[in-house]
């Protein structure tokens, strides 16, 4: 009798714990603020408003070997850029697609606007350096030739260049100022290569090229060492600050092409929430009452089950944190109906001894152990297919997965653990008519 | 014992629905989301109503192939397009701009590399989500082998998914050409979740199953598979339509007061957990009675 009392005591006071920081953390409670800002709903783009961009990296020129890393520095760069236009918890992913494509995934809280969020990001400047095309005879070239025919690539490109900046040449006896030009730094490796192919190409042409076009063809002068290059031109200040800025957030080590975008207005994310809420109200609301309704004291039970399961969902969500999406609320909501499943085994199983003819403290004990196994066999199977469904979906519905997941590992708690104890507590010691009939259901007697 | 009796009639009904359903996916089908096709939809709000016909005829002039709807209102429009360049997405763009101002309430474009791999992905996941269930059921069961093969278990666990599966389909074919339903995401999603839950009844008959039988066996008591299997039934029914119920109310509630976009996904689900429930007491019972009524299996 001591252990079961102890064990009541203990989930009473899980409950009044699972309470408290719930509701704590959506409303100040005794004046509080701090879990309301610790531990806030996590809202998926669907919700919260935003726009997430897909992009497929181009890696059919990098060795297999370097494609992981080339992969993390084309994040970081990415990641760079996203954050130099000051938007807030953004993220940027790389994942392998299911038929081995090297995806980068962008989520932009807030940003609606798809068209101007790609336009954030920039083409990728792909710069690369090239000479003169030795086998080319020069007699053959005339205005007509197109330039492509003239160079050939080399292995000096943006994934060397340490920074840009731009710069201004000294002014010119009666001007007011210098001209603007680039200053590229290339990192140790860079100013090597660079090293190398000045010196091979001394009087020859190094073109410039970006995004695939030359955008300089100056002459080498002189073997240039320690890594520093310079790209002239007629920019204005703007243009030329703006190629800077491009070029040392990111000259990319990979092309990128955007593949997909998905964007949902914040009014039309809101509307999703409030939706999700009462219809979750609304599911909680008619389960409650049928099963109180039909199985009455399991019932009644069942439904405080089901209220230890949502809190204890709801701080789950909360301190992993689990993102939620329109479909995760649903994940949620069906899983209220799974959760009482186990209830509704319990109760049949003890209705079960009670006709038989068992006593009531009995019947409850056996009814519990009875329908273990049900309960055990079922809703792992639920999980395992939650597991697939979690490699199965976008991120979206990784949502809906991971919910239905957590929400049968919480049922398992809740309707074993907690409901036996409130039967235990509802069925008391004495064994009167009058209670089986609140154990039984339905019509029987 | 009324359904053992009547086995043959109830997989006959079972057969003919899904046969019904094949055929409904295989002449009207159901056409593709952009999920699986690649393509775009936007969805916004103009400022000012727009007409019908203005609306149309915009859009129609573009020349590119595109499915535009506005409401009765004249203020919500979608518009949904199939993979194009940038330039062509601008000039739909153009031409919405040039009926008034407008807002974007929401956006999606999926590039047709995706929109392939998507397809080949869910293929993979219900095969997956299917051949764990069967291995599940099977390995669950083993403990029965000495009574009746678990392995058939397992096997009319697949019969009585795949007849879900179909049945789930036939549905969303009526649903495509009544609530302009598409072939995406959600209901591969809705799909795998009623492979994953309806086996719940599946299993919980199974298991009643189970323990009769080897019940019988420790009491030496004599009975027909039919006759357990029949007992088990009356014994689970109730609990089989319990448990379902209570899904399908909280799909009720989602389908009622949920967020527009799961709305298609509950009905999915719902009928799919009815499906689900039926099979299980109508369809695999029955067939376990058929295949397992041989003299040998009699205890005797």
């Amino acid at each position: 009798m001591q252990s079961k009392r102890l064990t009541f005591i203990a989930v009473i006071a899980c409950g009044l714990l699972l309470a408290y920081f719930v509701i704590g953390s959506q409303r100040p409670l005794f004046g509080s603020t701090t879990l309301v800002e610790r531990f806030p709903f996590s809202l998926g783009l669907d919700l919260a408003g935003g726009s997430e961009l897909t992009y497929e990296a181009d890696v059919s020129q990098i060795p297999p070997e370097e494609v992981k890393s080339s992969m993390e520095s084309l994040r970081d760069i990415i990641e760079r850029r996203v954050n130099i236009f000051g938007v807030s918890e953004t993220s940027v992913r790389t994942e392998q697609s299911f038929t081995g494509q090297q995806r980068l995934s962008i989520a932009l809280p807030g940003v609606t606007d798809t068209a101007q969020a790609a336009r954030l990001i920039g083409e990728t400047p792909v710069l690369d350096f090239r000479v003169q095309n030795p086998t080319l005879d020069m007699t053959t070239v005339d205005e007509n030739t197109p330039i492509d025919m003239l160079f050939v690539p080399t292995l000096l490109t943006g994934k060397y260049l340490e920074r840009a900046s731009m710069q201004f040449t000294q002014p010119a006896a009666g001007q007011m100022a210098g001209e603007p030009y680039v200053s590229l730094v290339f990192n140790k490796e860079g100013a090597d290569l660079f090293e190398q192919l000045t010196s091979e190409h001394i009087g020859k042409m190094i073109a410039i090229y970006l995004d695939g076009a030359p955008i300089s063809t100056p002459v080498v002068q002189q073997v240039i060492k320690g890594g520093e290059a310079t790209i002239t031109g007629s920019f204005s200040p703007e243009e030329a600050k703006e190629l800077a800025g491009r070029l040392t957030s990111g000259a990319l080590p990979v092309p990128i092409e955007l593949v997909g975008t998905t964007s949902v207005s914040a009014p039309l994310g809101e509307q999703a929430v409030a939706d999700g809420v009462a219809a979750s109200i609304l599911g909680l609301a008619l389960l409650a009452s049928l099963f109180v309704l039909w199985y009455r004291a399991s019932g009644i039970v069942a439904v405080i089950a089901l209220v230890y399961y949502t809190l204890t969902l709801l701080a789950l969500f909360k301190v992993i944190p689990v993102t939620l999406t329109a479909s995760g609320i649903a994940g949620f909501i069906i899983s209220l109906g799974v959760a009482v499943d186990a209830n509704v085994l319990i109760a049949e199983r003890i209705k079960e001894e009670l006709a038989k003819g068992g006593e009531l403290q009995d019947s409850i004990q056996k009814g519990f152990g009875r329908a273990w196994t049900a309960i055990r066999d079922a809703n792992f199977a639920g999980l395992l297919t939650s597991a697939i469904l979690y490699w199965f979906g976008t991120s979206l519905i990784k949502g809906f997965a991971l919910t239905l997941g957590l929400g049968i590992l919480a049922s398992l708690f809740s309707a074993t653990v907690v409901s036996k104890s409130w039967m235990v507590l509802l069925a008391g010691t004495k064994d009167t008519p009058r209670k089986r009939f609140f154990f039984s259901s339905g019509f029987s007697k | 014992m009324h359904i053992i009796r009547n086995s043959k009639i109830y997989i006959a009904i079972s057969a003919f629905l899904v046969g019904v359903s094949i055929i409904a996916l295989a002449s009207v089908g159901i056409p593709l989301g952009i999920d699986f096709s690649g393509g775009g939809v936007i969805e916004g709000t103009f400022a000012t109503p727009q007409t019908q016909d203005i609306f149309q005829s915009t859009i129609a002039d573009l020349g590119i192939e595109t499915r535009a709807t506005l409401d009765t209102a004249g203020t919500m429009f979608t518009v949904e397009m199939p993979p194009l360049t940038q330039d062509q997405y601008q000039q739909i763009t153009g031409a919405l701009s040039s009926m008034g101002q407008y807002v974007v309430t929401a956006e999606t474009t999926v590039g047709p590399s995706v929109g392939k791999e998507l397809t080949k992905k869910a293929y993979v996941a219900i095969i997956l989500v299917s051949l764990t269930m069967i291995a599940f059921i099977a390995y669950a069961f083993r403990a029965i082998s000495e009574v009746a093969s678990s392995w058939r278990f397992g096997l009319v666990a697949i019969v009585t998914l795949l007849h879900d599966i179909a049945l789930t389909t036939g549905v969303y074919v009526v649903l495509a050409h009544t609530a302009d339903a598409k072939l995406d995401t959600l209901f591969v999603v809705a799909l795998l979740t009623v492979l994953g839950l309806s086996i719940n009844d599946t299993i919980v008959i199974f298991d009643r199953i189970r323990e009769n039988l080897l019940n019988n066996k420790a009491e030496d008591k004599k009975e027909s598979f039919a006759q357990v299997v029949g007992r088990s039934i009356d014994q689970t029914k109730m609990r089989s339509f319990n448990t379902s119920f209570a899904v399908i109310i909280v799909l009720v509630a989602l389908v009622i007061l949920g967020p527009d976009s799961t709305r298609l996904f509950s009905i999915t689900l719902a009928s799919g957990m009815i499906f689900g429930t039926y099979s299980s007491i109508f369809l695999a019972s029955p067939l376990l009675v058929l295949w397992n009524s041989q003299p040998e299996q009699q205890n005797n």
